[in-house]
């Protein structure tokens, strides 16, 4: 590691540990805490919620599955942001409307009852576990790699900056890092693409016919089928990617920052543009790697990829460039990982502490108390956990929280705004249904089970598809359906309210 | 026990929600927002479905159309512009959906006044 390398990593966070402390000053109630009082702007949380989406495995691992696999590495972007259409028409403002601080709040909004609380705190910490644990493992390996650090010192050290962040700074600090790594991560990436448009003399025709011989799968790599040949899997892949980041609780929560329906809406529009002109930029990061870097080394420096950006920054402008995107990309899992700590905090703290075990009777006081040590608690267990999984495979845990929220959350909030018939029992069933099947479901699959022991186990998978969601994405809506049409009747005066403020916006 | 926590929830000063949503106005937005909504979620889905859906079961995206370029990328570009037309297209009638949502408040807030 260079001087100048080492250079922009104490600024990075030297910076962001200036910005906790201006935040640790506010944040003094559990609102602020959670939300950072309601008080983002519009596009400050658009800026956020990019950030949060642009985690280290869309930009490391797009990247690099673009510059291995051609057009099917594309597929992740694709499924990524038309899934921003999902959130906007369907989930972000009715939730603003109808929630407080958590997922919990908006159902409990309808259904005012412990165990439906306690069963949507469950699926919300079961999702931030996985993907937290996903971007621990991978920012270890990564930190690894790029500071020849070991790996429990690299995931001890990441761990304790997302500690700090939230801890003291909560949701305002939380956002802010995520702000800036999200601009550092723009800068970064357009200055690469420029870079590798040079290179092909501004010919977007010629980067394509020069990246097709330079590629071993060569004629292939232009179209789909390098790496997804079952189609069925391919197909319930899609259906995680454009369902799930609607039901991802660190997603969910960047709606209650801003201070009301408009406000979300129009942070969702600053995202889409951001996030959908990242995504056109992969094409260049993969194909650039692909071209100058090629797919040897790329593969020798890490089997998955993940360090196809760096080597390529590291190919067009040296090693000051690939200081600077290394450490954009310790930046970028740094403010992911505070998101998710603050996420499975809420779940924890205000969900089950407050309102299932205190019945709501907390202060102020005990709030901010319990909200700090569940971020501790949450910390720990994925700190803990990551250490011992070191081996798993990252993007097979990210898109395991992704089936996962599309399966348990996704079914329940649709029919909560939209369903007039929907009672307890069905919210119950939808919610346990999703997480379950989504669960056994991976657990039988060929992600853990492999003849060759390839896999976590050796033995013969008895579920075919490596992505269940094709199956548990239906079970989540059909059980949630028959959950309602078979038992009592539902609350119509209490649907009449929920429609009206989802509506509305009245309080 | 429903019925409990219920009350609890009632015993909150509270907005008459049942009359609103029994409202003219209020059904007339609820109409209109569901008209514009569910045929563009259907759209998008299904546009977006087509392309896994095509490259998975045929291989008529593998066609070179410009220069290189495969058809796929030009499918996968158009979801994109789908995305942010869309996307915009929300934000238009969001807005005027706004003005008619105050509108209902207006009218409920005013005859919440007479009453009192």
């Amino acid at each position: 590691m260079s001087a100048v390398g080492l250079l922009f990593f104490v600024a990075i966070v030297g910076l962001t540990l200036f910005v906790t402390y201006l935040a640790s000053k506010r944040t003094n109630s559990a609102s602020e805490f959670y939300t950072a009082g309601g008080g983002l702007t519009g596009w400050q949380n658009g800026i956020a919620i990019a950030g949060d989406y642009l985690s280290a495995a869309s930009f490391l691992g797009i990247a690099g599955a673009i510059a291995l696999n051609g057009f099917d590495g594309f597929f992740y972007s694709i499924g990524y942001l038309v899934a921003y259409l999902v959130v906007l028409y369907i989930v972000a403002e009715p939730l603003r409307n109808l929630g407080k601080y958590t997922l919990a709040d908006m159902i409990t909004a309808r259904f005012n009852q412990q165990k439906i609380r306690g069963a949507a705190a469950v699926s919300t910490l079961t999702i931030v576990l996985f993907y937290m644990i996903a971007q621990l493992v991978g920012a270890g390996a990564l930190i690894q790699l790029l500071l020849g650090i070991d790996y429990w010192i690299a995931v001890l050290l990441v761990g304790i900056m997302m500690t700090t962040y939230v801890l003291w700074g909560g949701m305002a600090a939380t956002s802010w890092v995520q702000i800036i790594k999200a601009v550092l991560l723009m800068i970064g990436t357009i200055i690469i693409s420029f870079l590798v448009l040079m290179k092909f003399d501004f010919n977007i025709l010629k980067m394509f016919s020069d990246v097709k011989t330079a590629t071993p799968a060569g004629d292939a790599f232009l179209s789909p089928g390098v790496k997804y040949t079952n189609g069925i899997d391919t197909m319930s892949m899609m259906i995680a990617l454009v369902f799930g980041t609607a039901g991802l609780p660190h997603i969910l929560m960047r709606f209650f920052t801003v201070k009301d329906a408009k406000t979300a809406r129009s942070s969702v529009v600053y995202a889409t543009w951001i996030v959908g002109i990242f995504y056109i930029l992969t094409i260049f990061l993969g194909f650039g790697a692909a071209a100058f870097v090629g797919s040897s080394d790329i593969i020798a420096a890490n089997a998955a990829g993940n360090m196809a950006a760096p080597l390529l920054a590291q190919a067009l402008g040296g090693d000051l460039l690939m200081s600077f995107v290394s450490a954009v990309a310790f930046a970028t899992i740094l403010a992911v990982v505070a998101g998710l700590v603050l996420s499975g905090a809420s779940a924890f703290a205000h969900d089950i502490y407050g309102q299932i075990i205190k019945k709501g009777n907390v202060t102020e006081k005990e709030q901010m108390k319990a909200a700090r040590f569940a971020s501790i608690g949450v910390s720990l267990i994925s700190i803990i956990l990551a250490l011992g999984a070191q081996s798993m495979n990252v993007a097979f845990l990210v898109s395991l929280a992704f089936c996962i929220a599309a399966s348990a959350n996704l079914p329940v909030i649709i029919y909560t705004i939209y369903w007039k018939r929907f009672n307890t029992t069905g919210a119950l069933a939808a919610m346990l249904t999703g997480l379950f099947t989504a669960l056994i479901l991976v657990a039988l699959s060929p992600n853990i089970w492999s003849p060759e022991g390839t896999a976590i186990l050796t033995g013969t998978a008895l579920f075919p598809l490596t992505n269940p969601a094709i199956v548990s994405v239906p079970a989540g809506f059909i059980a949630g359906y028959v959950g309602s049409v078979l038992s009592a009747k539902a609350d119509e005066r209490k649907y009449a309210e929920v429609a009206v403020k989802a509506n509305t916006g009245l309080k | 026990m429903e019925q409990k926590v219920e009350r609890v929830e009632r015993s909150q000063p509270v907005h008459d929600y049942e009359s609103i949503a029994a409202s003219p106005e209020f059904k007339s937005l609820v109409r209109k927002k569901n008209r514009f909504l569910l045929p563009v979620v259907i759209f998008f889905l299904l546009f977006y479905f087509t392309l896994p859906l095509l490259t998975s079961f045929s291989t008529v995206l593998n066609k070179p159309v410009i220069g290189d370029i495969t058809l796929v990328w030009i499918f996968a570009l158009a979801q994109f512009v789908m995305t942010w037309t869309l996307c915009m297209l929300y934000v238009k009638k969001a807005n005027q959906f706004d003005s008619e949502a105050d509108q209902v408040l207006t009218k409920h807030h005013k005859s919440e006044g007479d009453r009192l």
